[in-house]
């Protein structure tokens, strides 16, 4: 009998802990397709980071680094220098990224570290129990926004993309979503390709993967999903954001 | 034997460091620590894989350390007061994961942005955790510009053979001064690190580098686990120097810069017929318990000479067990004692005229 679907190799057996309906799963599956697909499991090593996907060395078949919150472009930087020839990416949620590693991400960004950062904005703190995030958008009820984000206390959103690629330094920046498969099938494109820019040796390659978070933002699976189509991608549109290679190409 | 060159103390350690093997340095600028910083920035792209890379934070620079450690390869970072604070969440997760690096700290004045003079302010920092969660580092008081190099290449090994961060714990005057000093010139064994992330190569199983346990029993079973290794470097590493300890009445005890001016000030005593004896710890964790038991046995006062307001005597104290006056004689905010101050102290615990 055929085989016409199976579990990428790059994932271990260890059941996923995530919640019924997260996308977390997706994700997970998507990056360790592209690990299968480039042949590039034996000389990978991912970074977890400290949120949802804490346990993610549990999950990937690599070698695995656990950073501190924030932390990962910067472990993720060590790792690189260290073994150039390995394949290095961080795998983030928006409260790590974007907030308290705001500075780590947008430096090794700058420095276009040959890394892969795989950055997933689901606008909430999950881990912790649905706190507001940089990514939670206006108005958006949590548990530290009780009232909805209020703006003028609060702040805006960050839409990391587009902050990052107002820089020099970056490859590979693109935004996309797990919502439905059309969306997933260009995520995973995106994801592959920002693996194999670093097989490639061309840098730093970011991909936003637009996400959700049923538990803490209330809803069903469904109707969260939908919520990413009618909130989420007018505020944070997908597309590619930057490509020196593309341009360059032209 | 090695050609003696004169160098500065921070100097001497990035040379010595990279003796040693260490070709990754990750670091932000801090007085008085920048020649250190400033040496391998110059040294390290001249040599075949050797890594420069000044951080964007402190914070930064610790969790590289944390990333090259990780492969195995030898590792460090250094700064001052200031900046070593910033580091302490990195060095926690670096000790909670039993990576080895090397962290320097040129200590100086604080608290706060406190000042850029020598200072041994950071010692509780240094000895007694300094991040959360209970862990220990290795730490080495250097007193010379050959010590700055010698205990350079040993934090490296001390920290490799047990799987800890090592920290060299200088003060602004043993960065700055010149001194002749004799390098290494055969590289270290290095030992094999099985744990390290280098890659599966599809022949073993992933290796995890991680500090997080979420089922109780197992977390207080890795602190137990490193606890037991703490205990062999207390008994094997702890190392310190004793200088006219054996009649000594009046026990000294101070570790670097302090320690020097101490060496006066007993020399002086001894001159004026006033037994008094110095010892230098090396290393302040493990810290030399046993020669400060041995100490309030026979001598009458213990005298902490510190640039601080006096943490060091804390652990004196302990080790003394009550049995005889621990007294301080200090300096802090960037202040040096003289060796008359360290002598004044000396002879009012003799019992002389003051």
């Amino acid at each position: 009998m055929a085989i016409v679907f199976e579990k990428p190799k790059s994932l271990t057996d260890a059941p996923l802990h995530y919640c019924p309906g997260c996308t977390h799963g997706i994700i997970h599956r998507l990056v360790a397709q592209a690990i299968d697909e480039l042949g590039i499991e034996g000389r990978t090593i991912g970074v977890a980071p400290v949120g949802c996907a804490v346990m993610a060395y549990n999950y990937f078949s690599c070698d695995m680094v656990e950073a501190a919150h924030g932390r990962a472009p910067a472990v993720a930087t060590g790792l690189k220098r260290s073994l150039p020839e390995n394949i290095i990416f961080t795998y983030q949620g928006d409260g790590d990224l974007a907030s308290i590693g705001m500075a780590e991400t947008v430096h090794s960004a700058t420095r276009n570290e040959n890394i892969t950062i795989i950055f997933v904005n689901n606008a909430i703190y999950g881990m912790t129990g649905g706190q507001m995030a940089p990514t939670s958008l206006p108005g958006q009820v949590t548990q530290t926004s009780p009232y909805g984000r209020d703006v003028t206390t609060a702040g805006f959103p960050i839409r990391i993309c587009e902050l990052l690629s107002t820089l020099d330094g970056p490859e590979y920046i693109e935004r996309v979503a797990v919502n439905n498969v059309k969306n997933i099938k260009q995520a995973q494109k995106a994801i592959k390709k920002a693996f194999e820019n670093q097989v490639n040796g061309k840098g730093f390659s970011l991909i936003e993967v637009v996400s959700s978070c049923p538990t803490n933002w209330g809803m069903t699976p469904d109707d969260a999903l939908r919520w990413i189509d009618e909130k989420m991608i007018p505020y944070y549109p997908l597309g590619v954001y930057k490509d020196r290679s593309a341009k360059e190409g032209e | 034997m090695a050609e003696k060159v004169l160098m500065k103390g921070n100097e001497a350690i990035a040379e010595a460091a990279i003796r040693a093997g260490c070709l990754h340095y990750f670091g932000y600028p801090i007085t008085p620590q920048t020649e250190l910083a400033a040496y391998m920035a110059k040294r390290m792209p001249k040599i075949e894989g050797g890594v420069f890379l000044q951080a964007e934070s402190e914070i930064a620079a610790i969790n590289m350390v944390y990333g090259v450690a990780s492969t195995g390869k030898r590792v460090m970072t250094s700064s001052s007061s200031p900046g070593v604070s910033l580091k302490q969440e990195g060095i926690s997760y670096i000790a909670g994961a039993d990576l080895p690096a090397l962290i320097v700290n040129v200590q100086r004045g604080g608290p706060g942005l406190g000042g850029i003079q020598p200072s041994q302010s950071d010692y509780f920092q240094a000895t007694k955790g300094g991040g959360h969660g209970d862990y220990h580092l290795i730490v080495l008081t250097p007193a010379s510009v050959q010590e700055m190099a010698d205990l350079t290449g040993l934090a490296f090994d001390l920290a490799d053979k047990y799987r800890m961060p090592a920290m060299l714990l200088a003060d602004g005057t043993m960065g700055q001064m010149m001194e002749p000093v004799e390098l290494p010139e055969t590289a270290p064994e290095m030992i094999e690190k099985p744990w390290a992330v280098t890659g599966t190569q599809m022949k073993r199983k992933h290796n995890i580098i991680n500090s997080l346990y979420l089922v109780p029993d197992e977390l207080e079973k890795m602190n137990f686990e490193r606890y037991e290794r703490y205990k062999q470097v207390e008994a094997n590493e702890t190392r310190y120097e004793e200088y006219m300890m054996d009649d000594a009445e009046i026990c000294v005890v101070a570790f670097g810069i302090a320690a020097r001016v101490s060496r006066n000030a007993v020399v002086e005593a001894r001159k004026q017929g006033i037994k008094a004896g110095l010892i230098r710890p090396i290393t302040i964790w493990p810290f030399p318990k046993d020669a400060i038991a041995k100490a309030a046995t026979h001598c009458k006062e213990i005298i902490s000479v510190e640039l601080s307001m006096g943490q060091m005597i804390e652990d004196i104290a302990l080790s003394a067990e009550c049995k005889v006056p621990v007294t301080l004689c200090n300096r802090a905010g960037g202040m040096i004692p003289s060796p008359d101050q360290v002598f004044d102290a000396i002879k009012k615990a003799a019992g002389g005229n003051e």
